[in-house]
């Protein structure tokens, strides 16, 4: 009896290390490429290295000025795309949850957030690339906007759905206009939510290389016209990662160290907002 | 005469009607997004699909210059390297799913474990690719040297173990959140017959729990499936995959979404790019079907 006790017991014990050194273990592999790329790249940014475009081979020095300048581009104009539709039919999909419309595009912000992102970038390809006849940065920032809409319509619906009905409830009584009520007095108490639904969906998309490929494309050179192939941070890592040349390299080492710091500040920014605004993501 | 309070009254209809529809617009542009996104793939894949047939998808051959196509070599890297990482990601989510969402629940050491496992899907798939390039492939390399096979470095295995570590956070957030959802009368009831930890565990924990962890595995199944860029670093982007077991598993070979990566933008006549559409194709309908069962599995569990 105080055998078999003892067996079970150190089975118990046993199963808890076990679940303990794997759990941590996880962290390995994350830490190993965080000080990799730090280690990698920090050395490579300096102000250089962010206001001058890549050199062509055989020249030193040169940076990343286009891949910034062209990310930032087709990142806003992806949110300036995204974040009205996601909002619109977030809020519907909280202020509608039984309808027929609202199941439906529930079930497709669903699809969208599993669809490979490759598969957006033949679709775009051939919605606006063949259409207009040449890769542009337009094209890149539609395929980054499906890429967003899904977070940031299910952090607006959830958000909206966690406010007391007693809100809009009070609202309404006054008198106030169904209209003004979401606007004014609803989407401004998710704010913090729906915030940080768009900082994450950001953080995303600004890494996102697969839908570009045939869309923005990529350009070696500085250019702002949305109308032309637009240079982005991961495809210029991408080119320049798997290019034989060291120099081009150690480019892209210092474009990885960039995106990755902007990437984790935004999640850091975003934890911190619903943590102080105690919001479940 | 002119009724003021009656004129404001107007225009506050007019936008309510507007606002309103403005809401149901907004939805349907997602329907249309999603029902556009199929009827492309479908139309554009149409030339493969009358010229190539159904057996397009078992072909062996894959070469474009002679106007051979066959997807065979994509399905079964794609299919490898996705089972692959599963397998070796399986352990580690149930491991954090269960540590916490049943030992250490709360706390910072918890809520640390919880951020890193979050930063692991937050870290953009081509810097995995970028360092899985330049540290992991010597690292296999010279593992391949050891064992006996050809020395690429680059290959199905070394992708599987890239996309095992970006897939972890998938099922595991979704593990620990359901962990913690096990009412805790059936714990303590099992606890009070005398039951050890793990026996808790195993007999309580897991069966209540089985259906909504094999939802978080599937989610981590489509995505592994789509991954494109860190896949399309790694895997070696040959046509031909190897004979022997060994050879299949440590050569290089590619996948669905690296084919169409790496050729969408050459393919230079009708037949060949839609046969790379219909690969995309596939792969939108597996992973999207994958995908639905995985949250139709949540929705119940949840609910209930």
């Amino acid at each position: 009896m105080e055998a078999r006790l003892k067996v079970r017991n150190t089975k118990s014990i046993l199963f808890k290390c076990l679940i303990v050194f794997l759990s941590f273990l996880i962290t390995v592999p994350l830490i190993v490429i965080l000080l990799y790329i730090i280690k990698q790249g920090v050395l490579q940014v300096n102000w250089h290295f962010l206001t001058h475009v890549p050199a062509p081979v055989g020249e030193t020095g040169g940076g990343i000025a286009n891949a910034l300048v062209g990310s930032f581009i087709m990142v806003m104009l992806s949110a300036v795309i995204a974040i009205p539709i996601g909002m619109l039919s977030g809020i519907y999909l909280s202020e509608n949850p039984h309808t027929k419309l609202s199941y439906y595009a529930g079930l497709c912000v669903d699809i969208l957030q599993g669809v490979p992102s490759i598969v957006v970038g033949i679709v775009v390809y051939f919605w606006i690339v063949k259409p207009l006849g040449t890769f542009s940065a337009l094209s890149g920032s539609v395929a980054l906007s499906i890429m967003m809409l899904p977070i940031v319509i299910r952090s607006t619906e959830q958000t909206l759905r966690l406010l007391p009905p007693s809100l809009k409830e009070a609202a309404l009584s006054l008198g106030v206009p169904y209209y003004r009520v979401i606007l004014k007095v609803i989407v401004p108490c998710g704010f913090a939510g729906i915030l940080s639904g768009i900082m994450l969906s950001i953080a995303r998309i600004v890494g996102e290389t697969a839908p570009l490929l045939f869309t923005a494309f990529g350009n070696p050179y500085l250019s702002a016209s949305i109308t032309k192939p637009m240079e982005s941070l991961p495809h210029l890592i991408f080119t320049y990662a798997t290019s034989p040349y060291d120099e081009w390299h150690n480019l892209a080492w210092g474009a990885s160290f960039i995106l990755l710091m902007f990437v984790l500040i935004l999640n850091i920014v975003t934890k911190l907002i619903t943590r102080k605004w105690n919001i479940q993501l | 005469m002119k009724n003021k309070r009656l004129d404001l009254s107007y225009s506050q209809m007019k936008w309510e009607t507007i606002f309103k529809r403005l809401l149901i617009v907004m939805s349907s542009i997602l329907i249309l997004i999603v029902i556009g996104t199929l009827i492309t793939l479908i139309f554009k894949s149409m030339p493969s699909i009358k010229a190539l047939g159904i057996g397009y998808l078992w072909g062996k051959v894959w070469d474009p210059v002679q106007n051979i196509y066959g997807a065979y070599p994509f399905l079964i890297g794609t299919l490898l390297t996705s089972f692959m990482a599963l397998i070796i990601s399986i352990p580690f989510s149930y491991a954090v799913s269960i540590y916490l969402g049943e030992y250490n629940p709360k706390g910072w050491l918890s809520n640390l474990l919880k951020n890193a496992i979050e930063l692991i899907a937050a870290v953009p798939s081509i810097i995995y690719g970028f360092w899985g390039l330049f540290v992991l492939v010597p690292i296999i390399r010279s593992f391949e040297m050891k064992i006996g096979v050809a020395p690429y470095g680059i290959g199905i295995f070394t992708s599987s173990l890239i996309l095992s570590v970006m897939i972890i956070p998938y099922a595991a957030s979704l593990g620990i959140t359901l962990i913690r959802m096990v009412p805790s009368p059936l714990k303590e009831g099992a606890y009070a017959l005398g039951a050890t930890r793990f026996e808790v565990i195993r007999s309580v924990i897991m069966p209540f729990t089985r259906s909504g962890l094999f939802a978080g595995v599937l989610l981590s199944l489509g995505r592994a499936l789509g991954e494109t860029m860190a896949v399309t670093m790694l895997i070696g982007n040959t046509s031909a995959i190897g004979q022997t077991f060994k050879d299949l598993i440590f050569g290089p070979g590619n996948t669905m979404a690296s084919v169409i990566a790496n050729e969408f933008t050459e393919a230079d006549h009708t037949v060949y790019l839609s046969a790379l559409i219909e690969l995309g194709l596939v792969l939108f309908c597996v992973t999207v079907i994958i995908n639905l069962i995985g949250k139709r599995i949540i929705t119940r569990f949840t609910s209930n």
